[in-house]
C-alpha cells in the first residue's frame, strides 16, 4: 500500500529580520492523501498560506524553511534544487492564487498561456495542445470554449477568469493543487459555483486538494479532514466531522460558533475576543491562551503539544495532564 | 481604432497650428523683417515698397494663414543669412542629424533594454550594482561635457576617431549618408554614443524599475506556480508587461534626441540641423530659427502618434471597441 501523496513534518519557516528571526510556521505536521481535500484553516497571519508556499517550493525571501522535511511520493522536495522544483510545479503540484483578476496576464490570450504551461511540461504539438487546452476550458465550464481561447483575461468576469485559473492550475493533471483562498475574491452567489467546480475536478483526476482558507463554511462543505491553525502552529487536526461538530481546542470551537446557523436562531454570532498576536510578540506557554476562556496556569507557563485523542490530534492543556 | 486614429491625427494639427502660430509670431516681435533684408542706405520709401511687396501691411490673420498655406507645401521663405531658400537647407542637413538620432536611439534602446532586464533581475548582482553606479554617471554629467570628454580620449590622446564632421558622405538620391564608408561610421560613433548615453542610463533605469514591480505581481508568482521556465516568464511575461511605458518614454525621448542633438552637433561640428539652428541664432535668422522649431515640434508629434498607435498593438485591454463587440460572460 502506498504512502501518503504529500507528508509534511516538523515544517518551520521562519523570516530573517533586522529584529532577529522571526518564526512564522513552526512545528507543522500533516499528511495529505491521494484523492483528498485536506483544509487548513485559521485567521489570516496564522500561516496557512506560507506553508502552502512551501509546499510548492515559491516562499519568497526573506522567508525560508528552517526546519522539517515535505515529501512527495516518499521523494524529498523541500530542498531540491531550482530547477528540478520548476519542473515539479504546474505538473505535480498546482497552485490555485486568491485573486483570479490578476492572476492571469493580461497581455495574452487565455489560449495562449494555457497552451504554453501544457508546452512547458508535455511532449505534444502545438495542435495537440491547443486541442487539450479547448478540452480542458470546456471541463471548467467555460461556454463556446474555442472561441474564448482567442480572448483577453479582460474579457472574462470575475468567476470566469477563477475558472480559467483553475483550468491552467489543472490543465496537466498534477497530483496535488494547493488552493490558496480561491473563492475570497469572489461574489458569494459564484463561490460556490467555484467549489463544487474545484471538487467535481479533483474527484474526476483523483487530485488531491489543499485547500487554504478562512471560511469554515468552505472546509465543511467539501474537505474530508481539516487542520486548524493558530499563531503558526497547528491547534487541532481530525476529520471535518470532528473538528466542524466536535470541536475540542477552545479556539476551534470558537471558530465553530462564528459560523452562522439557519437551524438556530442567534441574535448574535459567536465572537473570539481580541486578535492574534503578531509574529514577534507570541506569548509564552499556549499562544491562544491571553484569549481563551478556559486558560488556566498551566496555558501560561508551557507550550501544549499536539496529542490524540479518539483519531482526532488537539495542542490544548485541557486534554492532558492539567497540573 | 479608426476613430481613435482620427481623433489623435485632429489633436496633432491643432498643436501644430499651435507650434506654427508661435514661429509666425517670431517674424514680428524679434525684429524687424524688413531691417534684416536691408542696407543700412536703403530709403523709407523702397522700405516701404517691400514692407507692401511681401504683404506684410495686411491684417496679421491673413499673413498667417499665408504663412500656414507655404509651410504646408514646405516654403518656409529665403535665409536671410544663406539668401537661399530654407527648405533647400533643411534638406541638405536632415540626413545628417536623422542618421545621428537614429543611431543614438538605437544604440541606448538596445543597450539600455537588456541592461535595465539585467539590473531588474538580479538586483543585488555585483554588475547591476556596476550598471546603476554607471547610470548615474550618464545621467547626471551634462552631454556636452562627454562629448569633450570622448574627444580628448579617442582624437587627441588616442587618435582612433576624428574629432569633427561626418568623414565621407555617399549620396543616394537627396539623402546623403555616412552609414556606408568606413571614415562616415568612425564619424558617426562617438557623436551617436554622446548623444545617446543619457537615454540610455534614463531607458536603463526604467525598465529596471518596471521589471521590479511586474516580477513582484500575481500573474509571475501565478506563472511560477505553473512550472514556465525562467526565460519564459522573464521575457514573455515580465518584458512585454514593461513595454508600455518603455514605449511612453522613449517616444518622447526620441523627439528630445533629434531636438537636442543641438549641443552634440556643435560638440563634434557636425554638419546637421542643429548646428545650422545655433548658427542661425546668433545671426537671428528668424526664417530658419522658425522653420526648425515647426519641423522638430513635428517630429514630436508623428512620434507620439506612432507610439499611441503601438500602445493599441502591444496592450489588448486598450482596444474598448473589440471587447464591447465580444461582450462578458
Amino acid at each position: 500500500m502506498p504512502g501518503p501523496l504529500l507528508q509534511i513534518a516538523h515544517l518551520r519557516i521562519a523570516f530573517d529580520t533586522r529584529r532577529g528571526n522571526l518564526v512564522a510556521v513552526d512545528d507543522v505536521s500533516f499528511d495529505v492523501h491521494r484523492g483528498e481535500v485536506f483544509g487548513i484553516v485559521g485567521e489570516s497571519g496564522a500561516g496557512k498560506s506560507l506553508t502552502g508556499q512551501a509546499v510548492i517550493g515559491l516562499l519568497e525571501p526573506p522567508g525560508r524553511i528552517t526546519a522539517g522535511r515535505i515529501r512527495l511520493e516518499g521523494r524529498r522536495i523541500d530542498n531540491l534544487p531550482y530547477a528540478r522544483m520548476r519542473r515539479l510545479r504546474g505538473k505535480q503540484i498546482g497552485m490555485i492564487f486568491q485573486d483570479p483578476l490578476t492572476s492571469l496576464n493580461p497581455l495574452y490570450t487565455i489560449g495562449r498561456q494555457l497552451t504554453e504551461t501544457i508546452l512547458t511540461h508535455r511532449n505534444m504539438s502545438h495542435a495537440q495542445a491547443r486541442e487539450h487546452a479547448v478540452r480542458i476550458l470546456s471541463d471548467v465550464g467555460i461556454p463556446a470554449a474555442e472561441k474564448r481561447m482567442e480572448h483577453y483575461p479582460h474579457q472574462f468576469s470575475g468567476g470566469m477568469r477563477q475558472r480559467v485559473v483553475i483550468a491552467l492550475a489543472l490543465c496537466v493533471n498534477p497530483k496535488l493543487v494547493i488552493a490558496d483562498e480561491p473563492t475570497t475574491a469572489l461574489d458569494v452567489s459564484i463561490q460556490a459555483q467555484i467549489i463544487a467546480l474545484l471538487k467535481q475536478l479533483c474527484e474526476k483526476h483523483a487530485t488531491a486538494v489543499v485547500l487554504i482558507t478562512h471560511d469554515m463554511g468552505v472546509i465543511a462543505e467539501i474537505c474530508d479532514r481539516v487542520a486548524v491553525m493558530y499563531a503558526g502552529r497547528i491547534v487541532e487536526l481530525g476529520t471535518v466531522r470532528q473538528v466542524v461538530k466536535h470541536a475540542r481546542h477552545p479556539y476551534a470551537s470558537g471558530l465553530m460558533g462564528a459560523i452562522p446557523s439557519l437551524r438556530h436562531r442567534q441574535e448574535r454570532l459567536n465572537q473570539i475576543e481580541g486578535s492574534m498576536p503578531r509574529l514577534a510578540e507570541i506569548p509564552a506557554g499556549c499562544a491562544f491562551h491571553p484569549r481563551c476562556p478556559e486558560a488556566f496556569a498551566k496555558c501560561r507557563r508551557r507550550r501544549p503539544h499536539l496529542i490524540e485523542i479518539q483519531g482526532a490530534q488537539v495542542a490544548c492543556w485541557l486534554y492532558g495532564e492539567k497540573a | 481604432m479608426t476613430a481613435f486614429i482620427i481623433r489623435r491625427l485632429l489633436q496633432s494639427v491643432f498643436v501644430m497650428l499651435v507650434v506654427a502660430l508661435v514661429a509666425f509670431l517670431m517674424f514680428n516681435y524679434v525684429g524687424d523683417p524688413v531691417n534684416q533684408m536691408v542696407g543700412i542706405d536703403t530709403s523709407f520709401a523702397q522700405r516701404e515698397h517691400l514692407r507692401q511687396e511681401l504683404g506684410l501691411n495686411d491684417p496679421t490673420l491673413v499673413q498667417f494663414a499665408r504663412f500656414v498655406g507655404h509651410a504646408v507645401r514646405g516654403d518656409f521663405g529665403l535665409s536671410y543669412q544663406h539668401k537661399r531658400p530654407v527648405a533647400d537647407l533643411f534638406k541638405e542637413r536632415l540626413p545628417a542629424t536623422l542618421e545621428l538620432s537614429l543611431v543614438a536611439a538605437l544604440f541606448s534602446l538596445l543597450v539600455g533594454i537588456p541592461m535595465g532586464v539585467y539590473t531588474g533581475l538580479k538586483p543585488d548582482g555585483w554588475l547591476s550594482r556596476i550598471f546603476m553606479a554607471f547610470s548615474l554617471v550618464g545621467v547626471s554629467l551634462p552631454t556636452f561635457l562627454i562629448g569633450i570628454l570622448l574627444i580628448f580620449v579617442f582624437s587627441v590622446i588616442l587618435g582612433w576617431l576624428p574629432s569633427y564632421g561626418r568623414g565621407t558622405v555617399v549620396a543616394i538620391g537627396g539623402w546623403t549618408t555616412g552609414l556606408l564608408t568606413v571614415s562616415g561610421l568612425k564619424a558617426l560613433l562617438m557623436p551617436a554614443v554622446t548623444l545617446g548615453l543619457f537615454q540610455l542610463t534614463l531607458i536603463m533605469r526604467l525598465v529596471r524599475s518596471e521589471m521590479l514591480e511586474v516580477l513582484r505581481t500575481d500573474y509571475i508568482k501565478f506563472a511560477r506556480a505553473r512550472g514556465l521556465t525562467d526565460r519564459a516568464i522573464n521575457f514573455g511575461h515580465a518584458l512585454k508587461n514593461t513595454l508600455v511605458p518603455v514605449m511612453t518614454i522613449t517616444g518622447l525621448q526620441i523627439g528630445s534626441i533629434i531636438a537636442f542633438a543641438i549641443i552634440t552637433e556643435t560638440v563634434f561640428q557636425w554638419p546637421g540641423m542643429g548646428l545650422m539652428f545655433l548658427q542661425a541664432i546668433q545671426n537671428v535668422d528668424i526664417p530658419i530659427m522658425s522653420a526648425y522649431l515647426i519641423l522638430v515640434a513635428f517630429f514630436f508629434v508623428v512620434i507620439n502618434l506612432i507610439v499611441d498607435i503601438l500602445y493599441y498593438v502591444v496592450d489588448p485591454r486598450l482596444r474598448v471597441d473589440t471587447a464591447k463587440a465580444n461582450g462578458h460572460a
